[in-house]
């Protein structure tokens, strides 16, 4: 039992420092990608266009942030975008009918928690592989937005409600301050609450992890609930930025949010990553999107782009599991 | 394997780098957001402000939103970073929009709105087809195919869509008027493949259908195909909007009726016109400007 423990924490600690390694080379490639940028257009490197940055990714970042979890423990998360927009829907019409912002926001993580709730007892405890899950549990949020909506969005919020998205604290946007919040709290959970490194090491090896006596079921519906959350979270964000709860909403978010996972080094066979990583995935996709933009590149182009972007990130992944 | 990550973004970065012209000119730069390139009404829109533009001497930018109302936000902190003189916008939702002209008309750049409309904020115009007017003349085409027992269908664009409502409502004037009964309204929120399951449940319940009107090509063109598949095409009659690409090829085939051709190429043309003719010359335009449609069917198709 004593020696289970040792071997999991070795195995354990030389992937996460191994982790922290791919952590820097997205730094570096989002710092290169950056002087790139700044040498092609002068609008880029100034503040105002930097933060923009961050305002344009903090959703896809935050919901990034909990399909990480997931993804640790080897699993994964399509469910994103469909309890998006169910969540800000619900969360729309709450604040419209009653006017209590209050309950709409505890509406929207509630709504988003049972979701995570219901996708991790799927996974965790009815055994069915979470991409399948995920992807029935995608399609049913997705689904109940647009019969509870009718289609229709849900438009126009009074301020207090419009203020963890749209407003500023001594001129910072919510928008930059909720999500750099989020992750500093979820990278001390990771790295120093024994739950942050029971689920690295789910991840590694859940059998082993197992036969040390620890609970992997809940701890995995723990994961999954988290992530329900973090997209709720997410969601608030969202409804509150564009001022309308809209069932289409979100659609594509998922690959996004894995996008930012993976270009930011998490392995996608689970136990690795860090969620600094995840931060930088998210932030090179938007520096991206907001370079070429700049740039006049053409629309379809940026696409290619990020395929490309995506790709080489998993190849360098792979390469370094040898 | 820090240096294979640098090697690797520098593959992507500097190709791009070079590859990009000049981006500061001093004349007159414009912006056109648009929801959705993916759709070959707005390439029209986006062609004709690119070849106006060019043919004005102006510059000009165009952004996809990609169908997402937080990308159509994004694109327009971009272009408001990129201070351009104007911004052209074809919002995802008349909503969405809303917010898109609040940023702008917070960076007191002048916005030119390109068909959807917007439910709020100062525009200097909205230009816009004369949808009512193309829905009445799609009735009154249906109505001259078919007896007045017999029964038609309305497929409809999103619901609160206020532009393809309006042709629903020229469509539907018609067929009251002529006593002819709508049978079937759903909407298949402006997608092709859309249009065809909602056909295929309209036949479904309908069998003895005579003739839809869809208020877009994309979902008469999956109409279309459900008709096929049932084995009805010369039973059902189908009337679409817009008059895309492959609306035109389908009447020339035969395997549509007719289509209220919209003139997004033209709208995209009047856009830039009325956007220069501003900025140049102070001129204020009119609040609405109407884009004239046309009826086309077998016998006037453009050559």
């Amino acid at each position: 039992m004593m020696s289970n423990i040792g071997q999991a924490s070795t195995v354990k600690t030389g992937r996460v420092s191994l982790g922290r390694l791919r952590g820097t080379g997205s730094l570096i490639a989002l710092l290169l990608i950056m002087v790139v940028f700044s040498l092609s257009s002068s609008a880029f490197l100034q503040i105002n266009n930097l933060m923009n940055i961050i305002v344009q990714v903090a959703v896809i970042a935050v919901i990034a942030s909990g399909s990480m979890f997931v993804i640790l423990t080897g699993g994964i998360d399509l469910s994103v975008g469909g309890v998006l927009a169910l969540s800000g829907v619900l969360a729309a019409s709450v604040v419209h009918g009653t006017g209590s912002s209050a309950l709409a926001i505890a509406t929207c993580l509630g709504v988003s928690l049972c979701f995570g709730l219901l996708a991790g007892a799927l996974v965790a405890y009815g055994r069915i592989p979470p991409f399948v899950c995920t992807l029935g549990t995608m399609s049913i949020a997705r689904g109940v937005a647009f019969v509870y909506s009718g289609g229709i969005p849900i438009s126009g919020f009074p301020a207090a409600f419009r203020f963890p998205g749209a407003g500023y604290v001594a001129g910072v946007p919510m928008m930059v301050i909720i999500p750099i919040v989020i992750y500093v709290i979820l990278y001390f959970v990771l790295r120093s609450t024994p739950f942050g490194k029971i689920v690295y090491a789910i991840g590694s090896n859940e059998e082993a992890t197992r036969l040390t006596g620890i609970n992997t079921r809940k701890y995995k519906l723990i994961v999954y609930a988290l992530a329900g959350l973090l997209t709720g979270i997410g969601a608030l964000l969202y409804i509150a930025r564009i001022n309308s709860g809209h069932p289409g909403s979100g659609n594509g978010y998922e690959l996004n949010a894995i996008a930012a996972v993976v270009i930011g080094g998490t392995s996608l066979s689970g136990g690795r990553g860090s969620i600094v990583g995840t931060m930088i995935g998210a932030l090179i996709m938007g520096v991206i999107s907001n370079g070429l933009n700049l740039m006049n590149i053409d629309p379809y182009f940026q696409n290619v782009v990020l395929g490309a972007v995506i790709i080489l990130a998993v190849m360098i992944d792979q390469h370094s599991q040898k | 394997m820090v240096s294979k990550m640098l090697l690797a973004a520098l593959g992507v970065a500097v190709p791009l780098a070079l590859a990009s012209g000049p981006s500061e000119a001093k004349d007159i730069l414009l912006g056109y957001e648009v929801q959705d390139l993916g759709n070959q009404y707005w390439v029209s829109v986006a062609q004709g402000v690119k070849d106006q533009a060019k043919a004005l001497g102006v510059q000009v930018v165009v952004m996809d939103a990609r169908t997402d109302a937080a990308r159509e936000l994004s694109n327009t902190d971009d272009m408001i970073q990129k201070k351009v003189d104007a911004i052209l916008l074809s919002p995802w939702d008349p909503d969405s929009g809303a917010n898109a002209v609040a940023a702008a008309n917070k960076a007191k750049i002048p916005v030119f709105v390109l068909d959807i409309g917007v439910t709020s904020g100062a525009i200097e115009s909205l230009v816009v087809s004369d949808n009512l007017e193309g829905g009445h003349m799609a009735g009154d085409y249906i109505a001259s195919l078919i007896p007045a027992t017999a029964e038609v269908a309305h497929i409809r664009c999103q619901p609160g869509y206020v532009i393809p409502a309006l042709r629903g409502q020229g469509f539907k004037e018609v067929m009251d008027k002529k006593g002819i009964k709508i049978v079937a309204t759903q909407a298949a929120d402006s997608q092709r493949a859309k249009g065809m399951d909602v056909m295929q449940n309209i036949l479904q319940a309908h069998p003895n259908l005579a003739a839809v009107f869809s208020e877009n090509d994309e979902m008469a063109l999956g109409a279309i195909e459900a008709i096929a598949a049932a084995g009805k095409s010369d039973q059902v009659k189908v009337v679409g909007f817009d008059g895309t690409k492959d609306a035109l090829a389908a009447i020339k085939e035969g395997r549509m009726a007719g289509t209220v051709a919209q003139q997004p190429y033209e709208m995209g043309k009047m856009g830039v016109s009325a956007a220069i003719a501003f900025l140049k010359d102070g001129k204020h335009p009119e609040k609405q400007t109407y884009v004239p449609v046309k009826l086309l069917t077998k016998d006037n198709l453009p050559k």
